[in-house]
């Protein structure tokens, strides 16, 4: 039972604790898997963090359920996400229950004019920080050239984004093994000389 | 079958979502809104709101709530396995095959590559709220709230929740 209970309340404090969404809890994943229940070492969590950011979804959730397989096998899987997860979900029918209930009266409909602009600053700042990653990782010219080609297709031909993003996925995925069999065609060039010298 | 709509809706914004939870919410809000029907986008908006206001993962959150006012508990449980099991059953199969995939070259120019398109989805939304606070509440409050939130939240580093409740505070007092 240990190890399940272990399970449960690491991950319902971070899930209880963790603000922003499912990549700020992270470092709060990080702290009891590896300093407090010494779940995995630091380099182990380092490379499943890697390995999870490589596929699409949530992060949260699929850190969860890779610590939780790990300590306990399918069934600590379970616990870690559901603990993970539930807490919030019920807070939230709870508190949109009471806002719902009350939709007709003017005081709930300012409440909700108020928060509007809130939520487009929090949403547009999350839009700059998304472009800011980009230009990092693709530099300046290209993540502005995506981004414009987007907005086209998005806002003015009213593509689903889906379909630019499947696109683009796979136009990187091609571009990316173009370059590592280049590399390995200019690797196997150099082979024989090295061979020879050594 | 309102349930399979509601598995393929989070299924398809999630698979799409690379790069976590708030990378999925401009797709949710596509698949949930646009496609669907089954919530306006100011509706969506106050479910983004508290959504924000709570802590724990984003989609997660998203997908319990709108799952349960769908199809309840039921819808509630659908909606949250399409969101996590794909990713969580595929994270624990591929563990086997990590050193293959962790530093792929191929991995990392497709993130980099979405992120420019995930922030026009995100500028797209955001627009759509200053437009509908902006008709709703006029320039002056629009103006004032989204300055207030700049200052609060970048400026001061307060707790989005504290500025969530003081926002609602606000309204319920001066916009009703």
């Amino acid at each position: 039972m240990k190890p399940y209970l272990e399970l449960a309340i690491g991950f319902a404090r971070t899930g209880v604790t963790g603000y922003g969404g499912g990549p700020s809890t992270i470092p709060l994943i990080e702290f009891e898997a590896v300093k407090k229940y010494k779940w995995m070492t630091e380099e182990e969590f380092g490379e499943t963090l890697a390995l999870a950011n490589t596929l699409p979804g949530p992060i949260a959730t699929k850190m969860a359920a890779y610590i939780g397989y790990k300590v306990k096998g399918s069934m600590g899987a379970t616990v870690a996400i559901l603990t993970h997860i539930l807490p919030s979900i019920i807070a939230m029918l709870a508190l949109l229950g009471v806002l719902y209930s009350f939709r007709q009266s003017p005081v709930v409909s300012g409440m909700v004019q108020g928060v509007t602009p809130v939520i487009g600053f929090m949403l547009a700042e999350m839009a700059y920080r998304f472009y800011q990653k980009g230009s990092q990782g693709l530099g300046l010219p290209k993540n502005l050239i995506l981004a414009a080609v987007s907005l086209i297709f998005v806002q003015f031909l009213e593509w689903h984004p889906g379909i630019l993003i499947a696109i683009v996925l796979s136009t990187a995925f091609y571009i990316a093994h173009r370059k590592e069999q280049a590399n390995k065609k200019a690797a196997e060039e150099y082979m024989p000389v090295r061979e020879k010298s050594s | 079958m309102i349930y399979w709509d509601i598995f393929w809706a989070f299924f398809i914004a999630n698979l799409l979502g690379y790069g976590g939870g708030p990378a999925t919410i401009p797709l949710i809000q596509i698949e949930v809104v646009n496609n669907n029907g089954w919530m306006t986008l100011s509706e969506f908006g106050d479910v983004l709101a508290i959504a924000n206001a709570l802590p724990g993962p984003i989609a997660t959150k998203m997908a319990g709530f709108i799952g349960y006012e769908l199809g309840g508990v039921l819808g509630a449980a659908v909606a949250l396995a399409a969101t996590i099991l794909p990713s969580a059953l595929a994270v624990i199969v591929l563990f086997k095959f990590v050193n293959l995939f962790k530093d792929s070259p191929k991995v990392k120019l497709m993130t980099k590559s979405v992120q420019p398109i995930i922030a026009v989805l995100l500028a797209v939304m955001a627009y759509q709220f200053f437009m509908s606070a902006f008709e709703k509440s006029g320039m002056l409050h629009l103006l004032l709230l989204a300055a207030v939130s700049y200052l609060t939240l970048i400026k001061f580093k307060v707790h989005p929740s504290l500025v969530i409740f003081g926002a609602l505070f606000y309204g319920g007092i001066f916009l009703s």
